[in-house]
């Protein structure tokens, strides 16, 4: 990436614009707040300058659209440049070194906790498994880590948060470490490394070391910066979409459809909403307008919030990368497992939220 | 005339990765051979958990998201 302003390249170590950057930084989030109070005024002005019909379903549906999307779009820029930051002070490298040979149980409540923090792309998900399990790192915490990392991100945590409250946040990122901790928890226990395909049994890796990185504070800024273009802008389009659909079930799905089907009182929807989940595949950016939206229609909490994890977590491309690495049965346990997992979580959270 | 292998399944990252230490060594006038290791088993015999990895001269230099251009320049010159 070689196309940013010429002060986001280059190696400014011991350079004494440090201070010009955390102060920049700091300008920068006070802005973002600025502007994003006037978020509100500026979606009714929009609405009404369409001088739409007030109260008819466009109007509810353009009013969702404009309120919507440029919310989501500069709260994800808050907080993925937040945890851009935070990523830097982690790597895969550092985490493994820290999970190798660790015994089940805090093994895996470990990996899980380090799933959320350590940087992940899930194009890296083969090397990282490979390179996990032949540091010594146990199959069930090295799972652990790898049901984590995707399913409990800064994106989905951030949207839910403002879209849902903080209770649903919270209670996400609970229930989504304890689905990670106990899968890996029961793979482990299952004892199936035989099932590992032969060449990732055979790797003898030595773990490299590397040179640490001294970074200074600008080099984390400009982390925040990078993960930002890199985040934001791969992500944008889902966001688009999905703040879309929400914003057509707002405006024109009849809620009491809704609720017969997704309804708390619906008891197979919550395995349902599992098994539809899995051969579909979006990000938390793109499902979560929809899950608000769904959720503002009188569908059960526990019901969506299960087919968004399902949607994030199992995902047929991600079964595909890892299949290059586990054999078809492992690839069947492991989907049971989590499948099993967020489906407990669906019926507690129906349970728990009325 | 330096050995570099950048460690990566393909993705748009190991690219760019690649293109950054081509146009470093170009503008440092050193003289490389830019070898891309795309196979899984291979990435995992140099012992990194990331990708892009870069190894210079059999050596790991780096692992895990794009590198800086500075950074690459010094590994490079070292």
């Amino acid at each position: 990436m070689n196309t940013g302003a010429p002060l986001l390249q280059g190696d400014w170590r011991g350079d004494p614009s440090q201070a010009w950057w955390v102060a920049g930084t700091a300008l920068a989030v006070a802005l973002w707040f600025v502007l994003y109070w006037q978020l509100v005024p500026f979606s009714e002005w929009v609405v009404s300058a369409l001088a739409l019909e007030e109260g008819s379903r466009l109007a509810e549906a353009v009013q969702f659209f404009v309120y919507d999307t440029p919310k989501v779009l500069m709260l994800l820029t808050l907080v993925v440049f937040a945890m851009g930051v935070v990523r830097s002070f982690f790597s895969a490298e550092r985490t493994r070194t820290l999970l190798a040979g660790r015994r089940q149980g805090l093994g895996n409540v470990a990996a899980a906790g380090l799933g959320v923090v350590t940087p992940f792309c899930s194009c890296s998900a083969v090397p990282l498994f490979v390179g996990f399990v032949s540091a010594g790192v146990p199959l069930g915490v090295t799972f652990s880590f790898l049901i984590a990392a995707p399913m409990i991100n800064e994106v989905a945590l951030g949207l839910l948060f403002v879209l849902l409250g903080w209770k649903v946040a919270l209670a996400y990122l609970a229930f989504g470490l304890g689905v990670a901790i106990v899968a890996g928890w029961v793979i482990g226990r299952l004892r199936l490394e035989s099932w590992l395909e032969e060449w990732v049994r055979d790797v003898r890796a030595s773990t490299a070391i590397l040179p640490e990185g001294g970074e200074t504070i600008a080099d984390r800024i400009r982390a925040g910066i990078e993960a930002l273009r890199d985040i934001v802008g791969r992500i944008w389009g889902w966001v688009i979409v999905g703040i879309a659909v929400g914003a057509f079930i707002h405006g024109y799905v009849p809620s009491a459809l809704l609720a017969s089907i997704m309804g708390r009182d619906v008891w197979w929807s919550v395995p349902a909403a599992v098994l539809i989940g899995i051969p579909i595949y979006s990000n938390a950016a793109g499902i979560i307008p929809v899950v608000e939206a769904l959720i503002g229609k009188g569908a059960a909490l526990g019901t969506v919030l299960a087919f968004m994890m399902s949607v994030i977590a199992l995902s047929m491309p991600e079964m595909i990368i890892l299949r290059k690495v586990l054999s078809l049965r492992l690839i069947a346990v492991f989907t049971s497992v989590v499948a099993a997992g967020i489906l407990a979580v669906g019926f507690l959270f129906n349970a728990l939220f009325t | 005339m330096k050995d570099v292998k950048v460690l990566g399944p393909g993705c748009a990252r190991c690219r760019a990765t690649a293109q950054m230490v081509l146009d470093q060594a170009a503008s440092l006038g050193i003289e490389v051979n830019v070898e891309k290791v795309t196979d899984y088993a291979a990435i995992a015999g140099f012992g990194i958990a990331s990708t892009p990895g870069i190894v210079i001269d059999g050596k790991v230099v780096h692992a895990g998201g794009l590198p800086r251009p500075g950074d690459v320049a010094r590994w490079l010159s070292a």
